[in-house]
């Protein structure tokens, strides 16, 4: 199966570069020919890659170990879901999962697209031809092809690393990777709509679902990977600013910026400019995500990804990057705004400043993750750029862009006048100023925390207003009852009301992050029966007592395993088994570190997070860490909050546009008949 | 019961309720014997050796008060462990209980305190021995200052640039035209109406 899916790379990467070649020279020249050759190509490239993908997973089920990639990340024990998620858990088979996405959705744009835009598309086969042909030319001249076999053939892999070994592992990086993945579709649109000089707003339109679906799996990859580092790592927290977790922010960001811009351009015509230069600039964010993963350059916890085809991936985005602003400078005068903004205070105008912030984070995340190459490059002294660099920068930008996030639903479009300002600002600005004062009442002196709590309740109450608002109009208007009126309100304004609900997930994630600077943690030597306590910042007193220590054999693992007791205010709620693990191969060999697994008990106001660090001279008196994390349990409900109303939003539906003009038509004349 | 060519066993239901019925009596006073003699209830048993002490990893040290110390920790969270990790000292040592370099560099700190040296004087202590990259975050001096204020400035000027840019929009586009006499005021409510019909149309 092997030589099947070696044959198979050969086959995609000579389908992708004469796709590459055909869909461009056959879209400049206007040949129908070499356009439907190029679409062609790309189903057959997908076909290929599919068989290919099939092959990888056939060695890893039958446990070919002369294959040196089922080798070095499985093993004979390994759990069937974790030998399926092995495809992408190394270097090579992920560079095979991209590229096989990758013309997945190529196809699904070639098949997807409607007739009016069909036009782009040859120019689209092409550049997703060219960008999987690059990811093929890797693994097979970098060599970095799953399918090279070893001299040998080992008894027994070398098993999964143990921090992959985690159901969250299984889910987070398909889903970062569909997040980098599906940004090449709206580059390619938009190299497509640069290259045809169809320069208005079809391309838009096209790119409209893909853009969302990206910043959807990104969203949800970035959550994936939080929850991850939380539940897996070990260390009490959910983000570290490490180069790889800022990586896969990079490209979140400037999409978050385009989806509001966009909006613009939608209107008003206006923006053309900076909305191709975002999506640009996401796509070959994504690119630089990679290479900082792959390559090392910079230390991360993400090590284990590293390799020597980092540097393929940046002489990739250093060609790619010049290309495309030398065919985006040269269509320049193509892109001039239709309308000019009216007012300063004006929905436009807060747009424009929230994509300046997000810009701006997203440029001092990159500034703060290539600082210390920067530094060494100039003064030649390695330094280390690590959270209290990040904190310090980002979090006042952050809340700027939270306060943002609240104003900008609140002013109208083009021009807003005072006493509309005041109207709208009214309640929501004394909702936050409320909770702002009651947390200060209640004695939380933290400042940023504080800060964060008043501009939460700010956008809360922006989004109930709106909501509010929308449902009493539809029940004014249409007698519903406001149950209905609000349902309806939500099916038929998805993009609206789905925003507004992304943005309620993102108040409740910044609340949440607010509640790890009240981290409450201690670390104890413990014999069983001893216990240590621990106050909550809520005030209650937590009570852990050691209970002893068992040794038991798992699948492909040997635990420690601790059971310690957990008392509140002196009542029992419960038992926390924190293990200490050794995993082994199906031959009993050790094969990575003893690793940590920590043992969590979630509550809604706080998180109790045991870790056993290991034990004393053999015996059963142990060392643990006990921390107490305020909040955590918002940040993943947050993200939820987030992933759905990003599915609200994106979801297919909402009416015709022909629809949506007799709608129209009704209205206007709704409002004369009245006054007549 | 008899035993079949592939290994296994045949058994007649009577033969199975039999067997069942023994296994069952077999356990029940074994349940009893070890409710009535368990020896190692919660504050009474002595600390065991473990059946495998090699599974549980590196043997470490009790903890001490000095392990617990804020002002000792705070300290190690600005300094950067050696060991490839990319975390701080404290975060280390604290979650990967397999490193050994950063307990030393705890244990090194913890002299550091013990001989009167503030948590400023430790860190420049760890600086002169291993060079600025082990702080967690690069001192505000020099070059660094580019690091933490560069951002900032960029973000300022670039938000100076677009309030003139749309200053310079905004005056460009000539002023609403004033309502005609004969236009039919709208009520509130009715313009209420319209801007939610706008913008639903309009999303």
């Amino acid at each position: 199966m092997t030589v099947l899916g070696s044959i198979c790379l050969w086959l995609a990467f000579l389908l992708g570069v004469w796709g590459a070649l055909a869909g461009i020279v056959g879209g400049l020249s206007g040949r129908s020919d070499l356009a439907r050759s190029a679409r062609h190509a790309v189903f057959a490239m997908c076909g290929a890659l599919l068989v290919a993908v099939f092959s990888l997973e056939w060695a890893l089920f039958h446990h070919d170990f002369n294959v040196e990639y089922v080798a070095a990340y499985t093993s004979r024990n390994l759990p069937i879901f974790y030998t399926w998620s092995a495809l992408y858990a190394g270097q090579r088979g992920s560079l095979l999962f991209w590229a096989t996405v990758l013309s997945l959705f190529g196809s699904l744009a070639m098949a997807l697209t409607p007739r009016h835009n069909r036009p782009l598309l040859p120019y689209v086969a092409g550049v997703v031809c060219a960008v999987a042909a690059f990811f093929l030319s890797v693994m097979l001249f970098g060599h970095a092809s799953p399918f090279e076999r070893l001299a040998y053939t080992p008894l027994d892999g070398n098993g999964l690393n143990p921090q992959l070994q985690n159901p969250g592992m299984v889910f987070h990086p398909p889903m970062l990777y569909l997040g980098y993945i599906s940004i090449t579709i709206p580059y390619a649109f938009a190299m497509a709509a640069l290259l045809s000089k169809k320069l208005d707003s079809d391309w838009l339109v096209a790119i409209r679902k893909w853009t969302l679906l990206s910043w959807l799996f990104l969203s949800i990859g970035i959550c994936l990977g939080m929850w991850w580092a939380y539940v897996e790592l070990g260390w009490g927290g959910y983000w570290a600013w490490d180069p790889v977790e800022n990586a896969s922010l990079l490209p979140w960001l400037t999409m978050t910026a385009f989806l509001h811009s966009v909006m613009i351009q939608e209107k008003r015509g206006m923006l053309k400019k900076w909305n191709l230069g975002l999506i640009i600039g996401s796509w070959l964010l994504s690119i630089f995500g990679t290479f900082i993963t792959r390559s090392g350059v910079i230390s991360s916890v993400h090590s284990f990804t590293q390799s020597s085809v980092g540097y393929f991936f940046l002489g990739f985005l250093l060609v790619a990057g010049v290309a495309s602003f030398t065919l985006y400078a040269t269509r320049l005068p193509l892109l001039e705004a239709e309308a000019r903004l009216e007012s300063m205070i004006s929905r436009e105008a807060s747009f424009l400043f929230n994509n300046l912030l997000l810009v701006g984070i997203a440029f001092s995340v990159l500034w703060g993750t290539l600082f210390p190459i920067l530094s060494e490059w100039v003064k030649g002294t390695k330094i280390t750029v690590g959270p209290p660099f990040f904190n310090q920068v980002n979090i006042p930008l952050g809340l700027g862009l939270l306060a943002l996030t609240g104003i900008g639903p609140l002013i109208a479009w083009r021009r807003a006048s005072v006493p509309n300002l005041k109207r709208q600002f009214a309640v929501p600005v004394t909702v936050g100023v409320f909770a702002a004062l009651i947390v200060l009442v209640a004695g939380m002196r933290e400042f940023y925390a504080t800060v964060a709590i008043g501009l939460g309740a700010f956008v809360l109450g922006t989004v109930t207003q709106e909501f509010a608002r929308g449902a009493r109009a539809r029940h004014r208007q249409y007698g519903e009852v406001y149950m209905l009126a609000l349902g309806r309100l939500l099916a038929r304004n998805r993009r609206r009301y789905g925003g507004y609900i992304v943005h309620t997930g993102i108040v409740i994630l910044f609340v949440a992050f607010a509640g790890m600077a009240f981290k409450t943690e201690t670390e104890a030597t413990l014999r069983p029966g001893e216990s240590v306590s621990l106050r909550s910042p809520y005030g209650s007193t937590y009570t852990f007592t050691s209970l002893g220590l068992s040794q038991y054999d798992a699948l492909n693992r040997q635990v420690t395993a601790a059971a310690v007791e957990v008392r509140r205010d002196g009542k029992t709620i419960g038992l926390l088994n924190p293990e200490k693990r050794q995993h082994v191969d199906g031959l009993g060999r050790p094969t990575f570190q003893p690793s940590t697994e920590p043992s969590i008990m979630s509550l809604l106001r706080e998180d109790l997070y045991v870790v056993l660090g290991g034990v004393v001279n053999g015996t059963e008196q142990a060392v643990f860490r006990f921390t107490i994390n305020p909040l955590v349990w918002w940040v993943w409900y947050g993200g939820l909050i987030v992933a759905l109303g990003g599915l609200i939003v994106m979801w297919p539906g909402g009416g015709s546009p022909a629809v949506k003009r007799s709608q129209a038509g009704y209205a206007v004349r709704l409002v004369g008949e009245e006054k007549t | 019961m008899r035993r079949r060519n592939d290994g296994t066993t045949e058994c007649e239901r009577r033969e199975f309720l039999g067997i069942a019925a023994a296994g069952l009596l077999a356990v029940v006073p074994s349940f009893r014997r070890s409710v009535a003699v368990q020896d190692t209830l919660p504050g009474t048993g002595p600390s065991g050796r473990l059946w495998d002490p090699d599974r549980a990893g590196r043997p470490l040290p009790p903890v001490t008060a000095a392990d617990n110390d804020a002002a000792i920790q705070a300290i190690e969270k600005q300094i950067h462990c050696t060991c490839g990790c990319n975390l701080d000292v404290y975060t280390c040592r604290t979650t990967d209980f397999t490193c050994a370099v950063s307990p030393a560099m705890h244990a090194r700190v913890v002299v550091l305190a013990r001989e009167g040296k503030t948590g400023q004087q430790i860190l420049d202590q760890f600086v002169r021995e291993n060079g600025v990259a082990i702080l967690m975050a690069p001192p505000k001096r020099g070059f660094n200052l580019a690091g933490y204020f560069v951002p900032s400035l960029v973000i300022l000027v670039a938000g100076a640039i677009l309030t003139l840019v749309l200053r310079r929009w905004a005056r460009a586009v000539p002023a609403p035209v004033a309502p005609r006499p004969s236009a039919v005021a709208a009520s509130p409510e009715e313009l209420e109406r319209l801007r939610h019909e706008l913008d639903r149309l309009s999303v």
